[in-house]
């Protein structure tokens, strides 16, 4: 051969789960110093492929050619020799110990301690990623998080680094420092094999594009010619319908008030929200955006209720103090509340979908009659749901761990808004959708909104509270900022608001 | 090359889930067979001395529900906290408890009873075996200590308060010094349902046990509560159910059925106060609570099976002359293949070398 060999190749990759191929027939073709994106809605089999290359799974068929060889990648530290590292959406790190520490340990041969925090130093200068190595790693952000998680990649000297959705943490101004690196490494020789569903940094970042649906292949681009639009086509192969943002209608009373509401709390890793005051008027959007970990789990409980706050009047339901009200009795008064983790809090993954219809709707729907479940009722109400949102079942017995992210999603929400609420409060409606059904759960937003109740949606998906939002507001370190007309601010502004630079001069003290 | 794998089920089986008990009572049999037939008996005869013979006489089969009514009932409490994650492994001092509270009364009004005296000493019975259930509870729900080692440490203290008991206050006066008290009068004596059997008032209650713990379950907001925060507390803060409330609830509930357990013990068959009020149903309840899968219908199957182990070990040493220890062998064989076989609920056998299968993609 005359061109250098690929770096890697994958030819025909086949791996079966119980139930679900989830590669079929997968090939692959990566090479030296190429950023190359692999594109797919959830359950596409990204995260199948690349745990196949990074060993921590083994395909059923297929070959993997590395450098132009035959290879067997026995396990993540067989993938680690051969140089290939691998950065996981989830950071494997201990909060109790330094980077330097944390970096050791994920090491397959460490060594001494000084050394090592010196390479970390220089490593991390070389790449722009300003990392102290004697830092304890609970008071880094996310973003730094991450470049431990990097830095701990590149110390090994990778030929092929391996990015799961890496932005989803990071602020754009992070993500936009992340893409230099990235590049740097790729002009190095480097390869980098980029997984997000993100088209636009796709767009930005990367060289060639393979699309995954179903477990297969099912086209490869140049992304730089395709826009957003036509990607996400490729990925769900239909036409796509994006809802559009009708102009706001007239604002009206003010479903929730939150005055002065602080928090605390014994655990050293949670946030204490400090001094939060927002209000959200009925047929009104408003959206608050911040990277995960700055209060957002801290705020949904103090509103749901499974967190009581001090000061009843700190949260106000239709006006009256609600502080002090558990789940059931804030239902009463008027909220229904979708939380971000879908299985385990939203749904009981062994019940049934008739189950999980009473589990929220006992309060405002009559399932429950002088203690008695209404079985019959908890049925219908359950199959209302799946028909008016679409639910893909094969019925209200169904376990609620059965359906997929999308449809568990459209379930749930389904769930509370056919309770009719005044107010509705979401976490990350559409995190881990999939592209058709998270246009099918922003239509229903809107749609509530529309016909008059307030709708509060906390995410850290800015592409998403731009399309939802009538006001934006930013949560940073358990503070939140004013909040702005979507249409007065851009996603720069947000972006830079959710990094702290907040209007008025940050105060160090963290009481 | 493998003959033999197991393969995970997409999802859980149903049908396993009720099919394993009786494969692990079968393969119990099969067990027994081969040991019996190993140690020189004939095997045919001994498994039925050891399971049949006892059923065979009205006698016998009254004899199997006395025993049974006990392990039912505690069970029965216990199963329900359990699907509540609240592991209550007391009910041997609820039972005794509930043995000196309803006992105690027998004694106090020696001699002055009334039709009232029985129904006076059931309600006393549920209640202290209900108060011995509440210490644990306070101390959960108050200090977060954990109800297993809590509720099992007062299985001691119970035990020893009844010995001080037997051996003071209870001890019958005329009984040269012996710790047992009076015989109960008829006025404190729980009646026989079946004439020529010790069958009591007790073993009614049991099924009435197992019918409410039934509706309880399956068609109240309560049992729905209890479900969910057994399976996913997160969701059940979510949706704003009181775990506290739950966790008072189950206790109490099977405190108060181990102390109906223990009073129709004293007040049944055994009809005075002794030191050894209980071989332990307390204890073995709990086995019983989990081969019956934690439902009340599979609690009554299961506590037939448990109690016909007690009697027919204690049929084979009278028949076979084998060691009181057979008893603990085939009690410990069903469990060990009742939970070596629950692996069968994920997954599948399979025969033969791995083959590719055509299945749908992913969704």
């Amino acid at each position: 051969m005359s061109f250098p060999p690929h770096r890697l190749e994958l030819r025909g990759i086949t791996k079966r789960f119980p139930g679900c191929l989830a590669n079929d027939q997968v090939d692959l073709v990566l090479r030296p110093g190429e950023i190359h994106a692999l594109l797919g809605e959830n359950g596409a089999g990204k995260s199948t492929l690349v745990k196949i290359i990074y060993g921590v799974l083994h395909a059923d068929a297929g070959q993997i050619r590395w450098n132009g060889h035959d290879t067997h990648i026995p396990d993540p530290a067989g993938a680690r020799r051969l140089g290939i590292g691998m950065v996981f959406q989830h950071f494997s790190l201990f909060d109790t110990l330094t980077v330097a520490e944390n970096i050791s340990l994920g090491l397959d041969q460490p060594g001494p301690m000084d050394p090592l925090s010196a390479r970390i130093a220089e490593v991390s200068e070389r790449y722009g990623l300003s990392l102290d190595p004697r830092r304890h790693v609970h008071t880094l952000s996310v973003g730094e998080r991450q470049r431990v998680e990097i830095v701990r990649c590149l110390l090994q000297d990778p030929k092929l680094l391996i990015m799961d959705e890496p932005t989803s943490v990071l602020t754009p101004q992070e993500a936009t420092r992340l893409f230099e690196t990235l590049r740097r490494l790729a002009a190095e020789g480097c390869t980098i094999l980029y997984i997000s569903h993100k088209l636009e940094e796709i767009r930005a970042l990367c060289d060639t594009a393979t699309v995954l649906r179903g477990g297969r292949v099912v086209g490869s681009c140049d992304p730089r010619k395709e826009t957003a639009r036509s990607l996400a086509e490729m990925m769900i192969g239909t036409e796509l319908s994006t809802p559009e943002r009708l102009p706001q209608g007239e604002a009206g009373a003010p479903k929730l008030q939150v005055r002065h509401l602080s928090t605390t709390s014994d655990n050293p890793f949670s946030t204490n929200l400090k001094d939060v005051s927002f209000e959200v008027r009925a047929g009104e959007i408003l959206g608050i955006a911040g990277v995960a970990g700055n209060g957002q789990a801290e705020l949904m409980a103090a509103l749901s209720g499974e967190a009581l706050v001090p000061d009843p009047a700190s949260v106000a339901i239709e006006g009256r103090p609600a502080g002090h009200l558990g789940p059931r009795e804030r239902r009463l008064l008027g909220l229904a509340f979708v939380p971000e983790e879908r299985l385990g809090r939203g749904a009981v993954p062994e019940l049934s979908l008739s189950e999980n219809a009473l589990l929220s709707g006992y309060a405002r729907e009559p399932l429950v009659r002088s203690g008695l479940v209404h079985f019959g009722r908890a049925r219908s109400y359950a199959e209302r749901i799946i028909g008016a949102f679409n639910v893909v079942t094969h019925g209200h017995r169904a376990e609620a761990r059965s359906l997929s992210g999308g449809n568990l999603q459209k379930f749930i929400i389904g769930r509370e808004i056919l309770q009719k609420p005044r107010l509705l409060v979401v976490g990350q409606p559409t995190w881990g959708v999939d592209a058709g059904a998270a246009a099918a759960i922003h239509r229903a937003l809107i749609d509530l909104a529309r016909s008059g109740a307030a709708v509060l949606v906390i995410s850290q998906d800015l592409d998403e509270l731009f399309v939802l939002s009538d006001r934006i507001a930013v949560l940073f370190h358990g503070r939140l900022s004013e909040s702005r007309p979507t249409h007065h601010t851009s996603v720069e502004e947000i972006g830079l608001l959710m990094g702290g630079l907040f209007n008025h001069p940050p105060d160090e003290d963290e009481e | 090359m493998t003959l033999l794998r197991l393969e995970a089920r997409g999802e859980a089986s149903r049908a396993m889930v009720y099919a394993t008990p009786l494969l692990a009572v079968a393969l119990t049999l099969a067990s027994g067979f081969l040991l019996f037939w190993a140690m020189g008996f004939d095997p045919v005869k001994a498994l039925h001395a050891f399971f049949i013979a006892p059923l065979m006489s009205l006698r016998g089969l009254g004899e199997l529900a006395v025993k049974a009514t006990p392990l039912v009932l505690c069970a029965i409490g216990l199963a329900i906290g359990f699907r509540a994650n609240v592991w209550n492994i007391g009910a041997e001092g609820q039972l005794t408890l509930g043995a000196i509270t309803g006992g105690g009364l027998a004694l106090a009004f020696y001699g002055e009873g009334g039709w009232w005296l029985l129904p006076l000493m059931i309600v006393a019975g549920m209640a202290g075996g209900a108060l011995w259930a509440a210490i644990p509870a306070f101390l959960r729900v108050r200090f977060n200590a954990s109800e297993i080692l809590t509720s099992l440490m007062l299985n001691y203290v119970a035990l020893h308060l009844l010995n001080y008991l037997m051996h003071g206050p209870y001890r019958d006066p005329d009984g040269f010094a012996f710790p047992e008290s009076r015989l109960f009068e008829a006025d404190a004596v729980l009646p026989l349902l079946v004439a020529g059997t010790r069958v009591h008032l007790g073993s009614l209650f049991a099924l009435l046990a197992v019918a409410a713990g039934w509706f309880l379950m399956a068609r109240t907001f309560i049992g729905f509560q209890i479900k969910v925060i057994g399976l996913t507390p997160t969701a059940a803060g979510y949706a704003g159910f009181n775990q506290k409330k739950i966790i008072w609830m189950t206790l109490l509930l099977s405190g108060a059925l181990a102390g109906l357990a223990g009073l129709g013990e004293v007040a049944g068959p055994i009809g005075q106060m002794n030191p050894t009020i209980s071989p332990g149903y307390g204890y073995t309840a709990i086995i019983v609570a989990f081969l019956g899968r934690l439902h009340p219908v599979g609690i009554l199957l299961a506590g037939f099976l448990m109690a016909l182990s007690f009697i027919g070990g204690e049929a084979a040493q009278i028949a076979l002359g084998l060691p009181k220890a057979i008893t603990g062998v085939f009690q410990g064989m069903l469990l060990f293949f009742l939970l070596a076989t629950d692996v069968l609920i994920r997954y599948r056998l399979r025969f033969g070398a791995k083959r590719a299968v055509v299945g749908r993609a992913a969704a």
